[in-house]
């Protein structure tokens, strides 16, 4: 009974993880197609320094514009776009980057998250083993009424029947 | 029975939350410590207002304040003009160099300022924004020290005032000797 | 002369909510209905009041009133008279205006509601209401004025904000704070329920209607919100993760739980406690949300201002969670009876974890939000958190919610046998697959755009699944076609309506996982009459010419549009240059499509017209969002009926 479940349960939390193995692949900007991908690359991991929370890439401002036409000239000049990120980060501050870089004390706004999904998952097992545990232990407790076993198992297919159809 | 009186802890939970908030109170977003400071200042090579060719190593030896504006910078920009323009003219016999940098801005909206405020120091746009990047600008008014030997010693956001004119620049003469 | 009529209603009706908050909270206590009645005589009054209020601030906006510091600041002579309107809560002070016109007028439904049918609890919900009313017109008093004296009264005004002057504008704060206050009402019903100690269904049963309202009009202020960010800021984008928007979203999530997780309590009586938990988190997010908004705490370009309003709202929302954590460690036996389940794989199952990970999403953002001044508290570091980091973080999550929308539905209550299973999973699961391979074949390369897109395949096909089975039931017992289908939705208004509501969040997926994967843009410098080719569309730059146009000088160009088959379009992305701002507006300019948006921004122009710099957007399929919206209005409408059919219930 209860073991039917399992491996629906463990895919589940397969799934899961796996979803999460795969938020690396999304540390590419999303594939908007441009004809230089890799300004677009560099300039939506810097923050547009006059507006607020866009990325240099995005912001129709001057400064923005001004920001871009730099990233484009240094690529252009042989520089690799971590060299150009550094750059900025040398004149601005780490401030200037919009995800902030995975290094010490950083390293608590990336894993969080993940830690905190890892901690619901395990209170949700935690959870769910005690409350179907306790849900046996209670109907064992009940004297089970005298029906033929076969009419029960029928009884409940069917009542199973019409509740999975709400 | 013990555990009864645990859950008691549970408004206390919020505490922490509720005390980093509080101390966003004290935080200035505008005023981000610039990684520049006590490191060389980036060279430029502009072209004054007055035609004039501007460089930042021709005034090595010299203490230079570097101030990035822009006419339509309001209020701020306007009341640093004059206290700028002020210093400038008595230190300029002591070993100081003032230099305005303009970005972002149209030409004859800068030659309106510059002639307000009847500036007598060189004053060019920065038409690519590239010098104003290089010294990491996020917003203007901002003011630079420079050093006699070519270092970014303080930076200043928002109009500079006669006090903080005068502390910097007399502090980095000092030491010029 | 309105200036101190204003003042003096905001003052009056602070008393009046004062002292309604006490007498209601004291009556509730000691049974004495008489004081409860006086209560409800001053929230009557307290919303006559705050009408008054908002009336005189719009009157004073129409006339023109400059001796108000808030209309001199908000137009000025030459704001057309429906931007005049709005701007009554375009800024700070007239947003709480607003926000407490909206609590006052909840707190009236529910005296005209809830005074017969939730006896036992009234009071308590009076208390809380008129405490939180009482609580803005503080702020309306103290640091936010709206009807502040401004001597000497200028001449004209300063003008509203220029990219305030859209219709989304008009409409964004109106529903977004629908939705904020609207959830005030669930929050006044849990602490009713803890302060009375009756902790089970009823107040749920009797709140469900609000939570729903209140969560739909949430659900509409993010979508406009979207939208005008879409169609105004002039990058292309509808969400950039910015603090502000969080503090929107992050209530909006966990009241997403609220919506599940309370109709498990309604079958099974399990999750009192997490219920009054999540209610009271929702709440107190509305006020972090409020109070991020308007204490400059962490930047955002929405924010108002800041000063001493700020101090207030942390001092309110420290009482609110405080308050409400302690009553709830006070009823802590009769909430933590254990729940009890049959199978892991269950219905009851699927929405626990369904509230685990909208949980663990709100979690995420607020953790992001507050990092950058967790890092400077810590380590003296400013450090920026934005889109990449909320992006990569958060997909993982919903992608996961996607999937449970498909599962939850459908799998039975207490223990899904095989055969339930199977019935009703097995085509979705089949064409979700087959579709995953589709879409790798019509050629979409990214990975997460085909697993998004296959699991939205899925829940589709679930939803599909359970329709036409109840319609073929139906009609085997003789109903003709659409009397069945419309009978199902009317019928099960709110089974249904759930449904409808959730193929909105699909389509909107959709739009969203479209546009992330496939827009395309780049950026031109264009001689007159060059042009630049995007996508297939050949985009060439035509005019440019410039006049004054009201309370702004216009600098227009125009661009021909043309993709070979289907004809030519005319767009005109413009400057706006405003005598209050310091550097000019974009107009952007652009065409909706089903699957593609044209969409442009004007950059640097020459003086003469000769040259100009364009942004040229073609934005995939996010026209989807905005019809994903429409969706979900129509299910939160089918979901709010009346029910039909067996159980009558006087909610």
């Amino acid at each position: 009974m209860i073991d039917r479940a399992q491996p629906l349960g463990v895919l589940t939390a397969l799934l899961l993880i796996v979803l999460a193995a795969a938020a690396p692949a999304l540390a590419q900007p999303p594939a908007t197609n441009v004809e230089d991908p890799r300004l677009y690359d560099v300039a939506s991991q810097l923050r547009c320094v006059v507006c607020q929370n866009l990325s240099v890439a995005d912001s129709p401002s001057e400064m923005a514009q001004q920001m871009r036409a730099i990233v484009r000239d240094r690529l252009a000049a042989g520089e690799t776009p971590e060299q150009v990120i550094q750059y900025f980060v040398d004149k601005y501050g780490e401030w200037i980057l919009l995800a902030p870089r995975r290094h010490g004390f950083n390293w608590l706004v990336w894993v969080a998250p993940f830690a905190a999904l890892a901690l619901g998952l395990l209170l949700f097992a935690i959870v769910v083993r005690r409350w179907t545990r306790r849900r046996r232990a209670h109907v064992a407790a009940t004297v089970a009424p005298a029906i033929d076993p076969a009419m029960r198992e029928r009884i409940r297919r069917e009542l199973e029947l019409e509740e999975g159809d709400r | 029975m013990k555990r009864r009186s645990l859950h008691w802890l549970i408004p206390f939970a919020a505490l922490p939350v509720l005390a980093l908030l509080a101390y966003g109170f004290r935080v200035n977003h505008r005023d981000i410590p610039s990684p520049l400071v006590n490191r060389p200042a980036g060279t430029f090579a502009l072209t004054s207002y007055s035609g004039e060719a501007m460089r930042l190593e021709a005034y090595r030896g010299r203490v230079v304040v570097v101030n990035f504006w822009a006419s339509w910078c309001m209020p701020a920009c306007y009341e640093e003009a004059p206290v700028l323009e002020r210093n400038w003219r008595a230190y300029r016999e002591k070993g100081v160099m003032v230099l305005g940098v303009d970005i972002q801005d149209k030409p004859e909206a800068a030659r309106k300022f510059i002639d307000q405020f009847s500036l007598t120091f060189p004053n060019a746009l920065d038409p690519s924004g590239k010098v104003s990047v290089d010294y990491g600008v996020y917003g203007v008014p901002e003011t630079f020290f420079i050093d006699a030997r070519g270092n970014i010693r303080a930076k200043h956001v928002g109009a500079v005032t006669d006090d903080v004119f005068r502390r910097e620049v007399d502090r980095l003469l000092a030491e010029r000797g | 002369m309105i200036p101190e009529i204003g003042y003096g209603m905001v003052i009056v009706a602070f008393l009046l909510a004062g002292y309604g908050a006490v007498a209601a909270g004291v009556g509730g206590r000691t049974g004495r209905t008489a004081l409860v009645e006086s209560a409800q005589h001053a929230a009557l009054g307290v919303f006559a009041l705050v009408t008054c209020a908002l009336l005189l601030l719009a009157y004073a906006f129409l006339t023109f009133d400059f001796s108000l510091r808030y209309v001199a600041m908000n137009t000025n002579l030459a704001t057309p008279y429906y931007y005049r309107l709005t701007a009554v809560w375009g800024a700070l002070e007239g947003s709480i205006v607003l926000w407490a016109w909206m609590v006052a007028l909840y707190t009236l439904i529910i005296v005209l509601r809830h005074r017969h049918n939730a006896r036992e609890f009234y009071p308590w919900v009076l208390t809380v209401m008129l405490s939180v009313l009482a609580f803005f017109l503080l702020v309306m008093a103290v640091p936010a004025p709206p009807f502040e004296r401004i001597t000497p009264a200028p001449m004209n005004g300063r003008g509203l904000n220029p990219l305030l002057e859209d219709s989304g504008m008009i409409t964004h704060p109106v529903a977004l704070y629908l939705g904020f206050t609207g959830l005030t009402v669930p929050f006044a019903f849990a602490i009713a329920a803890l302060a009375t100690g009756r902790v089970g269904d009823r107040w749920i049963t009797l709140t469900r209607r609000w939570a729903i309202t209140a969560w739909y009009f949430l659900s509409l202020g993010l979508l406009i919100g979207g939208w005008w960010s879409y169609h105004v800021l002039g990058w292309g984008g509808y969400w950039a993760w910015d603090p502000v928007e969080n503090a929107a979203f992050m209530p909006w999530l966990t009241a997403t739980a609220f919506l599940h997780s309370v109709m498990i309590q309604e079958r099974r009586r399990m999750l009192k406690l997490w219920n009054i938990g999540l209610v009271i988190l929702t709440f107190s997010l509305t006020l972090f949300g409020t109070f991020l908004t308007r204490s400059g705490v962490i930047a955002s370009v929405h924010a108002f201002t800041q000063g001493s309003i700020g101090m207030f709202f942390l001092a309110f929302l420290s009482i609110v969670v405080l308050t409400s954590l302690g009553l709830l460690a006070w009823r802590w036996e009769a909430l933590s009876a254990e729940g009890e389940l049959d199978s892991v794989v269950s219905r009851e199952s699927a929405f626990l974890l369904n509230n685990v990970l909208l949980v663990a999403a709100t979690f995420t953002v607020f953790f992001g939000t507050v990092f950058p001044l967790l890092s400077e508290a810590v380590r003296g570091v400013k450090v920026s958190v934005g889109a990449p980091f909320f992006n990569q973080v958060n997909i993982p999550v919903f992608l996961g919610l996607i999937f449970l929308m498909g599962v939850g539905p459908l799998i039975a209550w207490r223990r899904a046998s095989r055969d339930n299973l199977r019935r009703n999973f097995v085509w979705p699961v089949i064409i979700g697959a087959a579709s995953a391979g589709l879409f790798f074949g019509l050629g979409v390369r990214s990975t997460i755009a085909i697993i998004s897109l296959a699991l939205t395949v899925f829940v589709a096909v679930t939803i599909a699944v359970d329709y036409l089975r109840a319609l073929r039931a139906r009609r085997r017992m003789g109903e003709a076609l659409l009397p069945a289908m419309g009978g199902l939705l009317v019928r099960h208004n709110r089974r249904y309506g759930g449904f409808v509501i959730h193929l909105g969040i699909l389509v909107i997926a959709v739009g969203v996982t479209g546009s992330q994967a496939w827009s395309l843009h780049r950026e031109a410098t264009l001689q007159r009459g060059e042009s630049v080719e995007l996508a297939g569309y050949k985009f060439q730059f035509d005019n440019l010419s410039s006049r004054e146009a009201g309370n702004h000088f216009l600098v227009e160009s125009t661009f021909k549009v043309t993709n070979g088959k289907a004809g030519t379009r005319e767009l005109r992305p413009a400057k706006k240059f405003y005598p209050q701002e310091q550097s000019p507006i974009a107009h952007v300019d652009y065409h909706l499509g089903l699957v593609d948006d044209l969409y442009l921004v004007l950059g640097d122009f020459a003086r003469d017209g000769s040259q100009a710099t364009v942004k040229v957007q073609v934005n995939r399929m996010v026209s989807w969002i905005w019809i994903g919206g429409f969706i979900l209005t129509l299910g939160a409408i089918l979901a709010i009926l009346p029910e039909r059919g067996e159980r009558r219930k006087t909610a």
